[in-house]
């Protein structure tokens, strides 16, 4: 993934003898073309390729920085260590929950919202404005507040509310759950839906919007049900557009740290892999087993981003074609 | 086409059902613009409201007492007043966000103005006058997005620390440009695009330079397009966590970091909260709406208009 397909570009291989002159400028020619990429791409290769093949080359190391005298090559020895370590198998099936989990809840209710908001009715605008707020508040500021000020079992809103709701009914026994403690994974799910529900419902409502009316005017003629046109002409054309915020959304989420770091701070099975990379690293000093276990996100990234970029291609194409 | 896909559909299923029910009986609800859809709009408020209910609760709450912030059930009408506020700027505490909130817009600042840099020439030469095997290219930038940060974490910061870039906010402002280079590349590419070739051409038969075909023909249509990049770059790095954690400290730490430090404390201090993070979020919520019209195109690297 990271290293196919920078192919630079060869120059007239097949031209019939032109004279040296002349190759020489057509060379030139697609010198100047090229040259305004080559910053981006350079830089590019430079900060993000040479560090992974960096951390590459760590995860074959024994290297903990706090013991460095048993420095050395260590094999599999760390990959053995990151399919059998409980902290590290827990944290890839917590990442596996938690990226599954947030993707489909927030593109099912990212749909819902998208089909409300493509019907014209009063204050649609401010609606759609009121919807969007959750993906801009800073997913730091976003987890201390679920964290503090919604799901906190004394003060929170949610139990707050729930004590507001049962009193109406003359009840002083209302019921306080504790999510932060007895379900903490739950906890950081339900803010991550929070925020990335937006995100799913503006893909889905710029595909909704770029519906053909005629073919649905046309079902219309001919009574098709309100259903029917759901079922056979909206969700097929949805398709790639479901698919393009759900492989997205799961390239964003897999690297969730923030949430993670300030609800639970890993604690209690809610380690995912990035957060547990991060503290194997930074607190433990095993560089050699988190750069195993960093080699090991990178490859499950890939069978999401192989889709993904199949996705983008294939909506890419069709731009192209228009 | 993948095993992921069949998923998204089928979960689904149900919510389609709540918005057709308001228009059963062969409505054109689409395609007639005066007709209301009262169902349908009873339904997205509601949902919008409880969907905001989390950022007004913050707001509100950052204007009450921390003993108002601390009832249950809450105190929705409790008096107002600014003291969060001080207290996270620090009045009582002395410790100012001040430091940490310049090094947040140093990073997101400068940052975004190199990405343009770089971003702009190499989305020339992949949509207006394009490299050989552009699409090539443009496939390797985004894949490179697609590696998780974490995975490339160490290295950095082994790296920093040998370099004496530790603790550095120009070392962040470097990290930052590579981490939205590729989306930029993407974003500013579809912009680009929608230059109309005619008018290219127009502009180079009437021997326009490069220079007056980019200010005439090119900047009117794209401006708005670099707009919204520039902020959508800017909302990604004023968000960012996990590198400015481990590549900072207390010299270079940025907002979000000076905000995971911030609870340690004891007693009561959700209003406190509160107020830290409305203040961090306003930036993000301000060029957010700012960049509304062409957010979705952003976020879907340009494949959805």
């Amino acid at each position: 993934m990271t290293t196919a397909t920078a192919r630079v570009s060869r120059q007239g291989s097949s031209t019939a003898k032109p004279s040296r002159n002349a190759r020489a400028r057509e060379r030139a020619v697609a010198w100047a073309r090229r040259a305004p990429l080559l910053p981006a791409l350079v830089f590019l290769i430079i900060v993000t390729q040479l560090p992974f093949v960096v951390t590459l080359i760590i995860s074959f190391m024994n290297w903990n920085s706090l013991s460095p005298d048993k420095t050395g090559f260590a094999g599999f020895e760390n990959y053995i260590q990151v399919v059998t370590d409980p902290y590290m198998l827990q944290a890839i099936l917590t990442t596996i929950v938690e990226t599954v989990s947030v993707v489909l809840v927030s593109l099912g209710l990212g749909l819902g919202l998208a089909l409300l908001l493509d019907k014209k009715f009063i204050g649609r605008g401010l609606a759609r404005t009121l919807l969007i707020a959750p993906f801009l508040i800073v997913p730091v500021a976003a987890a201390l507040i679920w964290k503090h000020a919604i799901l906190n079992p004394v003060y929170g809103l949610i139990n707050g509310s729930l004590t507001w709701i049962w009193s109406l009914f003359g009840s002083d026994a209302p019921p306080q759950p504790d999510l932060l403690s007895s379900a903490p994974l739950m906890a950081i799910i339900v803010s991550l839906v929070w925020q990335w529900t937006p995100f799913m419902m503006l893909i889905l409502l710029a595909g909704l919007q770029s519906r053909p009316m005629d073919t649905v005017e046309a079902a219309q003629m001919d009574g098709a049900t309100p259903w029917a046109i759901f079922r056979h002409l909206t969700l097929p054309h949805l398709r790639q557009y479901l698919e393009l915020g759900g492989l997205l959304g799961a390239i964003y989420i897999v690297q969730n740290f923030d949430a993670t770091f300030v609800i639970t701070s890993g604690g209690l099975g809610t380690a995912n892999l990035p957060y547990a990379i991060y503290e194997t690293f930074y607190y433990a000093n095993e560089y050699g087993l988190a750069s195993a276990a960093g080699v090991v996100v990178v490859i499950g990234t890939i069978f999401v981003a192989t889709f993904a970029l199949r996705t983008v291609f294939s909506l890419f194409k069709k731009e192209a074609a228009r | 086409m993948s095993t992921l896909t069949p998923a998204g559909p089928r979960s689904s299923v149900p919510t389609p059902s709540t918005s057709t029910t308001g228009s059963r009986r062969r409505g054109k609800s689409r395609m007639d613009p005066t007709r209301n859809n009262t169902a349908a709009g009873i339904a997205a408020w509601l949902l919008a409201l409880l969907f905001a209910v989390p950022v007004l609760w913050m707001i509100l709450t950052s204007f009450h007492s921390e003993i108002d912030a601390a009832t249950n059930p809450p105190s929705i009408a409790a008096d107002l007043n600014l003291d969060a506020y001080k207290e996270f700027f620090g009045a009582t505490s002395g410790v100012s966000p001040w430091p940490s909130l310049i090094n947040s817009a140093t990073a997101s600042i400068f940052s975004t103005i190199l990405v343009l840099l770089l971003a702009i020439p190499a989305a020339y030469a992949l949509s207006i006058r394009p490299v050989k095997k552009w699409t090539d290219v443009l496939f390797f930038f985004l894949s490179t997005k697609m590696m998780p940060v974490v995975a490339a974490v160490l290295p950095l910061y082994l790296f920093a620390k040998t370099a004496g870039a530790l603790d550095n906010i120009w070392f962040l402002v470097l990290m930052y440009t590579s981490m939205n280079l590729p989306i930029a590349v993407w974003m500013m590419r579809s912009f680009l695009a929608e230059v109309p070739v005619e008018m290219l051409e127009a502009a180079q038969i009437d021997g326009a330079t490069l220079l007056l075909t980019l200010r005439k023909v090119i900047a009117p249509v794209a401006m708005p397009g670099i707009a919204a990049t520039a902020l959508i770059c800017f909302i990604f790095s004023w968000n960012e966590l996990l590198l400015a954690r481990v590549l900072t400290g207390v010299v270079a730490g940025t907002a979000p970091v000076f905000l995971t430090g911030f609870v340690s404390g004891q007693g009561l201090f959700i209003a406190k909260v509160c107020a830290a993070a409305v203040v961090i979020s306003l930036p993000v919520l301000f060029a957010g709406f700012a960049a509304q019209d062409k957010l979705v195109q952003g976020l879907s690297l340009g494949a959805v208009k």
